[in-house]
């Protein structure tokens, strides 16, 4: 009996385990100071009120996105691109879109405001996931070949679309996204 | 240490401490942050505990591998952190009921945990269907400028403001 295929390419779990629970510390630490385990401030993101998460997030991108490419140019890491199509990635984004709007949190932040005392989160959000997580996995054979599939554009990032180097288009992304910070900033938001 | 026991950080500190993290977390563990897929495997585990080993045949959870894993203690991991940081700063609060939600629905636990339910599965249902969240998309994809996460993102803020609007302005009372 050949075994040819025990070589799989799911990527093999090396990483001590321990690192990902410090990770994991040092996330909620930092979710929990900046406000984003609290509904108040996501919704008041979503009913763009407070623009609170947004600045998180973009900070993040440029900080990660200089860093990552870097240490990418040295040799010190591979990417870890997500394949996607639009099937996916429009159609399911819409989707967390919504859960995210009437849920309040999302799947990070919910376990920082469990760990805020938020009960809402604890006892109808993390269950909720987790049931919408397991239809997914019921319905998954049906949706891989159809809707999934559709405009599917595999691993794919900006650079290898423009065929440049990477920094041609990293440098205006966080250019683009320091002047719209700064413009937020200037009109109050 | 007095920086520790402050209730909010600016969004920018916030932000770039999450950068920078990313920067370890890819250095040491060759991992991106992402959250998301452990919900799938918990309901993999759990569904495996009430119905056996067949559980795992699943497609899906060939796929992502029914074990807590490293991104699984990641998740774990930001309990404490949140609650950690909630301690410093006399933040913690348990709460049924966000001031924001009481104002539009009133102070019902029961209404809250419901619809907290239903937006749950919705979120966890479109996680998987466009394989990340606001961590694995939103940050970590978006930062490796991967076109997929782009999508995603936009697509996440777009339903997400469409659903607060009617939710807020069209259902809401008060």
């Amino acid at each position: 009996m050949m075994t040819e295929k025990t070589k799989t390419n799911v990527p093999t779990d090396r990483s001590p385990l321990w690192m990902g629970l410090i990770v994991g510390v040092v996330f909620g630490f930092l979710l929990q100071k900046g406000g984003a385990t609290k509904y108040d401030v996501i919704i008041g993101q979503l009913l763009l009120n407070d623009f609170t998460v947004v600045k998180i997030m973009l900070s993040a991108i440029v900080t990660g996105m200089l860093g990552i490419h870097a240490m990418k140019a040295l040799g010190w890491i591979e990417l870890a691109i997500k394949p996607g199509s639009l099937g996916m990635n429009i159609v399911g984004g819409l989707i967390f879109g919504v859960g995210f709007a009437v849920l309040g949190y999302c799947p990070g932040t919910i376990a920082g405001a469990v760990g805020n005392g938020s009960l809402d989160a604890l006892v109808g959000g993390l269950v909720g996931i987790v049931i919408g997580s397991g239809l997914f996995a019921a319905l998954y054979p049906k949706l891989k070949s159809g809707i999934l599939a559709k405009g599917d554009f595999g691993e794919l990032t900006f650079p290898k679309f423009f065929k440049v180097n990477d920094w041609i288009v990293v440098i205006p992304v966080v250019a683009l996204i320091v002047l719209l910070l700064f413009w937020m900033e200037s009109a109050g938001l | 240490m007095e920086y520790f026991t402050e209730v909010r950080w600016s969004p920018y500190v916030v932000g770039i401490g999450i950068g920078v993290l990313s920067w370890f977390s890819f250095f040491f563990s060759k991992k991106p942050i992402t959250c998301s897929t452990t919900f799938a495997r918990a309901s993999g585990l759990l569904e495996r505990l009430l119905r056996g080993p067949q559980v795992e045949q699943r497609p899906y959870y060939q796929k992502i591998k029914l074990t807590w894993g490293w991104q699984g203690m990641l998740v774990t991991g930001i309990v404490p952190g949140a609650l950690l940081s909630a301690l410093l700063s006399g933040d913690f609060r348990w709460q049924w009921v966000p001031d924001l939600w009481a104002s539009a629905f009133g102070v019902s636990p029961l209404l809250r945990v419901v619809v907290a339910l239903l937006g749950g599965i919705i979120l966890g249902f479109g996680a998987r269907w466009s394989d990340g969240c606001t961590s694995g998309h939103g940050i970590s994809g978006t930062l490796q400028l991967a076109v997929s996460s782009w999508i995603s993102t936009v697509s996440f803020f777009v339903g997400g403001i469409l659903a607060a609007q009617i939710i807020f302005k069209v259902i809401g009372w008060e």
